[in-house]
């Protein structure tokens, strides 16, 4: 047991499933939400030269993806670390 | 210097350099043949990704079947973007804590059955074939039009280095030279692009200039400027698409689980030495992925203006064929590009209706654009490499899943369990050669079918690995029998779907038919959501899976205790 306790093995999880949760919301809320389902809304937008959701398809939403991604891996250092089961 | 001396220079010496790096990263055992040894840095394993996954097709095609797409191409910008935050949140981190090899591993592992392994041996074999055939085409391609030898040459070339390296180096022979094909690649995509967002726009970054005004003078923005000109000539306006939104939602979730399934991206994740390696290497990897990602659809809008003016003229009345710039006549003698003087007055015109007397094949707009905005010669040479470069990367890495599936998965853990290192090292290099040899037959003779199997390739992966391997970590009471019924119904149901509108009946194969409007390219993901609710259904109708396999799911959800990727 990698845990001091049950109770942490519990909770260790469930913070991890929570950190997923936010971050797959924003996932998709920019692509499929911003990039697809909402386009034609978006695209009355103007931004620089482009038009809001399209710029979303085609850019907007990989930045995000990026971000996205370094954000998980700060966050579970720290909840890995907080309970104890990180790799040092 | 003409272009050929210096393409054989240019791609001569990356050639060159690939071979020494192959040498020197030699694999001495099947842990440094299928893993490099568990040992690669996150960053250089993110940059071996990033090649891995950027095919001939990403980097020859893509931008130009945006180019003639418009919006609808963001399906592939997002799809095969978005799936590594699935693979880096959901799945990365848990299948290098399981550490083992392969794909069908962790199934067979982890639903305690020999059937469910050897579905995914047959699964994980057949998606890199499909996928395989196409890169040494692409080899094939590149190589005939810039080194003017046959297309059977080229790809035998292509063959003999891809072999050399694969078989020698393993997975740490081809993690180090994707590290350097990867930097020939964009170095060879940017560079163009640069070139042709400076000139179009003034901006550097080609994501700026993509919407930015015209350097023309006239204020204009390029994408309004698109727009006026797609409409003008009979095509749609470039960033709305044709597509309907049921459709392009269904073909970008397909895209995006099945890059998340596909078993040669899944297996980089186990080189890295550590559980946070992985989660990093997979930002790492996406990062150098969204490089070229966010590059192409500037590109593409770029190409898209660049080619209409020069063939129809600054005034939009078409141009005389007889001063036509030299790209379209070298492009004419592969056969990519014609011309077909319909109203015989000998000028050139390009349009989406009646008018039209171009037929420009999408596949030549990467290659041919440097050519199209008179860059130097160099930059053209460039490109051959890069695109040469990507189609090498990307074969390399499907051809050790493929022997590995065959040498680990089939031999070691199916047939011959008492094998030893040396001579499961020996059956691997053995399964990679064949491989090789397979798939150079493909690329000399290629089925009509390559562009039409990788829609297969995404759907199968999607339908089948995807929902087995997230309940296998996420659900830890999911049975054997529930996951192998939903892998088999999900891909019976997207490969008959798929079959039967590319194969059987190509003619139905139009939006009235499908079923809810979705194409046999985004079916995958209602084949997901069909392998979730057999399996669901299943496993409520039978025990939930056995106490030691609970643990064992319980096991992989922290990374405390992550060893190296372990040979059994």
């Amino acid at each position: 047991m990698a845990f001091k306790s049950e109770e942490d093995k519990v909770a260790y999880w469930r913070d991890n499933l929570r950190l997923l949760l936010k971050l797959l919301i924003i996932w998709f809320v920019v692509s499929f939400g911003c990039g697809v389902l909402l386009v034609d809304v978006l695209n009355n937008i103007q931004f620089f030269g482009f038009k809001l959701g399209f710029w979303f398809a085609q850019q907007g939403a990989i930045y995000v993806f990026v971000i996205l991604i370094f954000v998980y891996v700060h966050k579970m250092n720290q909840i890995d670390k907080h309970y104890g089961v990180d790799e040092e | 210097m003409d272009i050929q001396t210096l393409t054989f220079i240019i791609v001569g010496g990356s050639f060159a350099l690939y071979i020494a790096i192959a040498i020197w990263s030699r694999a001495g055992s099947t842990q440094e043949f299928y893993v490099a040894g568990g040992g690669v840095h996150p960053v250089a394993n993110g940059m071996a990704t990033a090649a891995d996954w950027m095919s001939a097709a990403s980097f020859i095609s893509m931008a130009g079947l945006i180019s003639f797409m418009g919006y609808d191409g963001a399906v592939y910008l997002l799809g095969w973007t978005g799936g590594y935050v699935l693979l880096a949140l959901c799945l990365a981190p848990y299948l290098r804590k399981f550490g083992k090899f392969t794909v069908p591993d962790f199934i067979g592992d982890r639903y305690y059955s020999q059937t469910a392994r050897t579905v995914a041996v047959i699964c994980a074999i057949f998606v890199c074939f499909t996928y395989v055939a196409g890169q040494m085409r692409g080899v094939g391609v590149v190589f005939s039009r810039f080194l003017e030898v046959d297309i059977t040459t080229g790809v035998i070339i292509g063959m003999a280095i891809v072999f050399f390296y694969t078989v020698l180096g393993g997975m740490k022979g081809i993690t180090y030279t994707q590290v350097a094909q990867y930097c020939v690649l964009i170095f060879a995509y940017l560079v163009p692009a640069i070139f042709i967002s400076i000139l179009m726009t003034g901006h550097l970054f080609p994501q700026l200039g993509f919407g930015a005004t015209m350097a023309d003078g006239s204020g204009m923005y390029l994408l309004d400027k698109l727009d006026g000109l797609s409409t003008e000539l009979g095509f749609n306006e470039y960033t709305s698409g044709t597509k309907s939104m049921i459709d392009v939602f269904c073909i970008t979730a397909a895209l995006m689980v099945g890059t998340a399934g596909l078993p040669h991206v899944i297996v980089r994740f186990f080189t890295v030495p550590r559980v946070r390696d992985a989660r990093r290497s997979a930002g790492w990897a996406l990062l150098f992925i969204a490089i070229l990602y966010t590059t192409a659809p500037a590109l593409a809008s770029f190409a898209r203006v660049n080619m209409i003016e020069t063939i129809n003229g600054a005034d939009q009345q078409g141009t005389e064929y007889a001063g036509a710039p030299s790209w379209i006549k070298n492009w004419e003698k592969t056969g990519l590009i014609s011309w077909d003087d319909k109203n015989g007055d000998g000028k050139m015109f390009y349009s989406g209706d009646a008018r039209n007397e171009m037929k420009v094949d999408r596949d030549i707009m990467v290659l041919a654009n440097p050519e199209i905005a008179n860059l130097p010669n160099w930059v053209i040479a460039l490109v051959a490499a890069g695109g040469i470069a990507a189609a090498l990367s990307t074969s390399a890495g499907l051809l050790l899943v493929i022997s590995t599936s065959v040498s680990h998965d089939l031999l070691k853990r199916n047939l011959m369990p008492n094998i030893t290192d040396r001579k499961e090292l020996f059956f691997a290099r053995l399964a990679a050669a064949v491989a090789i040899l397979i798939a150079g037959y493909f690329g000399v003779n290629p089925p009509g079918f390559v562009a039409q199997v990788v829609a297969f390739a995404f759907g199968l992966a999607a339908s089948s690995f995807f929902p087995a391997i997230i309940m296998g970590i996420f659900f830890k009471q999911m049975n054997n029998k529930g996951a192998i019924a939903g892998m088999v119904s999900g891909i019976v149901f997207t490969a008959a779907y798929i079959i039967y509108f590319k194969f059987v009946n190509p003619a139905a194969n139009v939006p009235a038919n499908w079923w809810f409007g979705i194409s046999p390219e985004g079916i995958g993901t209602l084949g997901m959501i069909i392998n979730f609710a057999v399996a669901f259904a299943v496993y409520k109708m039978t025990n939930e899976a056995p106490e030691e396999i609970q643990e064992l799911v319980e096991g992989i959800r922290y990374p405390k205790g992550a060893g190296e990727a372990q040979a059994h």
